[in-house]
């Protein structure tokens, strides 16, 4: 009863909302060191993951990045980070972009190398070139697995920016921190609501994008066949 | 002093956080085993627990550690009990998933000679069935478990964490040799578990091995 009502004086303090280290200002540092984490490590693990299951060759690198990513724990990676870069979103962004990476990779790779090649042979039987196949054949089947791999990495980001609130100062891990710190349970266990709605509207938002992400040419097809995914050999590592 | 002298001097130390590592790991897994093999055996007998069981299962997995230890403190307060609530209810959609698709992919004919044979509803679940499963089941295990040593590392924030207290005691005082100690340890206790499932489920399925002559 004392926590909930602690939790309630939190949130009617405008205070929280809008000071220079409330919610607003908190939500924007974390939803901009995630963003920047998800779009460097997109950048790096989509093309190699796609080209990877195009070409049918690496399987061996893809599952090899895959356990090692989930071997080496989000917590360590930030704290490995912190004598190289110091105190701030240089150390966290790092640590993130590398957690990241292999589930995007892996699902690519997975998504691509399982398009039937049947699909792939017709292309090819229409004259497409190899980039358009990768492009017209195989993507638009494979898509909804390559999203979920990004779904697994977002969700993934999002949680270990929390931890970041230890290396990097910012974002919403803050309140959990100095709630600990300062034993102010209503900051606490508002903090940990927050990152917990924030994860959950990720990943939810991440799966309506890979339901819409279905090929119109498939979308006749039981949609379990589809997006029920590489399981359970490509599972998300963690929630961190 | 040098990080090796360092570890020299605290090889007891060392010792007892990869001890408490371990135990933490083990609790969590085997809990969650547990439940999820009890749901797994439910959704088993009656398809429509499935999708209700995966999505509470699913909520937990997606809430940030670190938000769900700051949520039960106040209630469980800094505790074992509040470390192990937070590391198996992670557990759970992973192994509760594999069980059932273990469980699902044995053929219907070995069901039916099983049957035949006059094998009574759990005799067949634990003599045929479950070692039909065993990979699959595995596999489950393997990802939960590795999952869980990287996780513990975050219950040093409520005074847990084996390795992660170990590391976080030297990230507080700038002694680097021990988060890199702590790191290089929970990597190898991952890899570790993980031939360690490999090789029980080695012994455990000859019928296997024999296939793959």
């Amino acid at each position: 009863m004392e926590t909930l009502a602690a939790l309630l004086g939190w949130f009617s303090e405008p205070e929280t909302w809008t000071g220079p280290a409330g919610i607003g200002v908190r939500l924007v540092e974390h939803v901009w060191l995630s963003a920047a984490a998800m779009a460097l490590a997109c950048l790096v693990a989509l093309p190699v993951g796609l080209g990877l299951g195009h070409t049918g060759r690496g399987g061996a690198l893809a599952v090899g990045v895959a356990g090692i990513g989930r071997a080496v724990p989000s917590y360590a990676l930030l704290l490995v980070f912190f004598p190289v870069f110091g105190l701030g979103f240089a150390t966290a962004l790092p640590a993130l972009v590398l957690l990241a990476i292999p589930p995007i990779l892996t699902n690519a790779y997975v998504a691509v190398r399982d398009v039937e090649a049947d699909l792939v042979e017709a292309g090819r039987g229409m004259g497409l070139g190899e980039r358009q196949i990768l492009g017209r054949v195989e993507l638009p089947v494979a898509l909804p697995v390559v999203i979920a791999g990004v779904r697994t990495a977002a969700v993934q980001v999002v949680a270990t920016a929390t931890l970041a609130a230890l290396v990097a100062g910012g974002g919403l891990g803050r309140f959990i921190v100095d709630g600990f710190a300062l034993q102010d349970d209503g900051m606490l266990v508002g903090g940990a609501i927050l990152v917990a709605l924030l994860a959950v509207a990720v990943e939810r938002g991440f799966s309506l994008l890979e339901r819409r992400a279905i090929s119109p040419g498939l979308s006749g097809r039981p949609r379990e066949e589809l997006v029920a995914g590489p399981l359970p050999t490509a599972l998300p590592p963690t929630g961190a | 002093m040098s990080g090796w002298d360092w570890i020299a001097s605290h090889l007891t130390d060392i010792a007892a956080a990869t001890r408490d590592h371990v135990v933490l790991t083990i609790i969590a897994v085997g809990v969650g085993f547990a439940i999820s093999f009890a749901l797994a055996l439910l959704i088993h007998r009656d398809r429509r627990a499935y999708a209700p069981v995966t999505a509470v299962a699913g909520l937990l997995y997606t809430i940030p550690s670190l938000a769900l230890f700051a949520i039960l403190v106040p209630i469980t307060g800094l505790s074992v009990l509040t470390a192990e609530i937070g590391l198996v209810s992670y557990t759970l959609l992973i192994l509760v998933r594999n069980i059932v698709a273990g469980l699902d992919a044995v053929p219907p004919e070995a069901r039916e000679a099983a049957a035949g044979m006059g094998y009574s509803a759990l005799g067949r679940l634990l003599r045929v069935e479950l070692p039909l499963a065993l990979p699959v089941i595995v596999a489950g295990l393997r990802i939960a478990t590795v999952t869980t040593i990287g996780l513990v590392m975050v219950t040093a924030l409520i005074g847990e964490g084996g390795l992660g207290q170990l590391m976080l005691r030297g990230f507080t005082l700038q002694n680097y040799t021990a988060v890199y100690v702590g790191t290089a340890l929970s990597v190898a206790l991952a890899v570790a578990a993980d031939l360690l499932f490999l090789g029980a489920l080695r012994l455990a399925t000859p019928w296997r091995r024999a296939r793959e002559r």
